[in-house]
């Protein structure tokens, strides 16, 4: 009885070590990523590398006003939001079909959207890249807006089919009997009851176009440069300035991460779509 | 209900979301096709000329497509398996009974690796493993391993950027598969655990059935990533050294963007749409068979 307890004692405690491990592992290069942006550029080109330094604001007060991050930050985030709104607009509305309507080629509709979330982003960038340019609508915000629907649309479309599928449809057809037209019954009875996995998606949408670094960096210069494009140029030259570049890498991925962590129970079956429950 | 919607109702409710998709997401491709029938270089755009096939046969018979292709594939191979096996390891783990708290920690910080932007995760790999002031070679330094030179040599740069793949995914792929160990039925998976003290012997016949849809998803998922596989190594290598780590979508960014050869790098782009189109309908195959009817 003793030995049985002994060696469940030890499994528990070999179990903590593994987790714990996983856990540094995990958030050390965050960890790390975080403290190297609190290093003065000479504590961060020390070798070895410096664990216990004197902190410094300054890559922040830098990055932010003198080379105008905050800029950066504000394109991303207004491309972000616009793009994001845009995609639940037109996406709710399809999603609400699919789940509810018969029709013909709706295997095709799905088919097609699911291609989109395969399709490598420079199969659309090479020629979007020619057309804009002719269009002059190079480094303007609207054409990430408008690109960022390629990837976001599916998502939501796919989360959001989802959702309204979960819905009784006794609900709805009561309403029909009532008279209501498929609109009012979108409105008033559908979508306030998907308004969660319509949070959910609009919450991946974001993270997405938060994130974003190729279509950024052929699509803008100057005026609608994002973030990941602005972190990208500091790596340009000998003697990489690694407490700035590390300073905006912070900036970008806090907010991303505090929105996975809000979505974490929703992430694995947004980035499978659906496969996975 | 069924039938009684009328076509004009389905169309008003699908045709926005349609419409913008195919005017964003098709007419470039339309433009792609035509390009890649060109001879089309951004730098000569008074001389483009009709070619017919040539960037296609060009492309097909081309050393640098196929090893970008390879070298894709070689990196899908070798960091897929890692991933699961890892990624299985810390599902297990996490599904046993233990500590509360530190197992609720340790499922939130699996989030970290797969939120952190992509282009983030690469300048942190030039910083991590830069081989003077990189804390990668101060770590096994303490074990007695000698600096190694990540970013500069062909072979070290490849691991690298394997590693932080793996470091990437391997909790996604944990994450998904503890979804389906919690699908397993507890009565089964307990009258199991006292037939055989055997954790294997459990996975194996107990649990491995429900984990198959997940190991499927993540397959075909990481493989169109691996395709897509760009912002991570753009910003830690550029594909070098040499081309060392010049995944196919690095490469016809670099002949597209840098070599300015719109109309080969079509060619490529579109060749790389069909295998992922191929692709897709797999994912469909395994996932969507009430679509399929």
């Amino acid at each position: 009885m003793r030995a049985v307890s002994q060696k469940k004692r030890n499994s528990t405690a070999s179990q903590g070590i593994l987790l714990l491990i996983i856990l540094v592992f995990c958030i050390f290069p965050f960890y790390w990523m975080v403290t190297t942006s609190l290093k003065d550029q000479i504590v961060a080109l020390q070798t070895p590398p410096a664990w216990v330094f004197e902190v410094t604001f300054g890559n922040y007060t830098e990055v932010l006003f003198k080379d105008g991050v905050w800029e950066n930050l504000l394109n991303s985030l207004i491309i972000a939001v616009c793009t994001t709104f845009l995609s639940i607009f037109l996406g709710c509305p399809a999603a609400f079909a699919l789940a509810r309507f018969e029709f013909r080629g709706k295997k095709d509709l799905w088919f097609w959207f699911i291609t989109n979330r395969m399709v490598s982003p420079i199969v659309l960038a090479l020629p979007f890249f020619l057309i804009v340019r002719n269009l002059k609508l190079l480094d303007t915000h609207l054409v990430l807006i408008l690109i960022y629907l390629t990837f976001n649309l599916p998502i939501v479309i796919w989360i959001c089919t989802d959702q309204f599928r979960a819905i009784p449809r006794d609900l709805d057809e009561a309403a029909v009997i009532e008279g209501a037209s498929q609109w009012r019954i979108f409105r008033s009875i559908c979508l306030p009851l998907a308004a969660p996995g319509v949070a959910v998606s609009g919450i991946f949408s974001f993270i997405f176009s938060w994130n974003e670094l190729m279509y950024a960096l052929v699509l803008t210069r100057n005026n609608a440069k994002t973030a990941p494009a602005m972190a990208v140029s500091f790596m340009e030259g000998y003697n990489l300035p690694y407490g700035k570049i590390m300073a905006t890498s912070t900036l970008i991925v806090i907010p991303v991460i505090i929105f996975a962590l809000i979505a974490s129970k929703q992430l694995v079956r947004g980035l499978t779509m659906g496969a996975v429950k | 209900m069924k039938g009684k919607v009328r076509r004009r109702t389905i169309f008003a409710f699908l045709g926005p979301a349609i419409v913008s998709l195919a005017v964003i997401g098709i007419a470039p491709l339309l433009f792609a096709a035509y390009t890649s029938l060109h001879n089309y270089n951004l730098t000569k755009l008074r001389k483009v000329k009709f070619i017919g096939l040539d960037n296609f046969t060009f492309v097909l018979t081309d050393p640098v497509f196929w090893d970008a292709m390879q070298r894709t594939f070689s990196l899908l191979v070798i960091v897929l398996p890692l991933q699961l096996l890892i990624g299985l390891g810390i599902a297990l783990l996490l599904h046993q009974p233990g500590i509360g708290l530190l197992k609720t920690l340790t499922r939130l910080s699996l989030v970290v690796p797969m939120a952190t932007t992509y282009s983030v995760v690469g300048l942190l790999g030039q910083v991590m493993f830069n081989i003077k002031y990189g804390v990668v070679n101060q770590l096994i330094g303490f074990i007695g391993i000698e600096p190694v030179n990540w970013i500069g040599d062909p072979e070290n740069a490849f691991i690298a950027v394997a590693f932080w793949d793996v470091w990437q995914w391997a909790p996604f792929c944990a994450l998904v598969l503890l979804a389906g160990l919690t699908t397993v039925p507890s009565e089964i998976e307990e009258a199991a655990r006292l037939e055989t003290p055997s954790w294997w012997i459990v996975l194996r016949h107990v649990q491995l059935p429900y984990l198959i849809p997940g190991i499927t998803a993540i397959l075909i998922l990481r493989t169109a990533d691996t395709l897509k596989l760009f912002d991570m190594v753009f910003t830690m290598t550029r594909g070098g050294p040499g081309s060392a780590t010049e995944f196919v979508s690095l490469m016809i960014q670099r002949i597209g963007f840098r070599a300015f050869d719109q109309g080969l790098a079509s060619a490529q782009a579109l060749i790389l749409l069909v295998v992922t189109i191929v692709l897709s309908q797999l994912y469909i195959r395994y996932f969507y068979k009430e679509v399929q009817q």
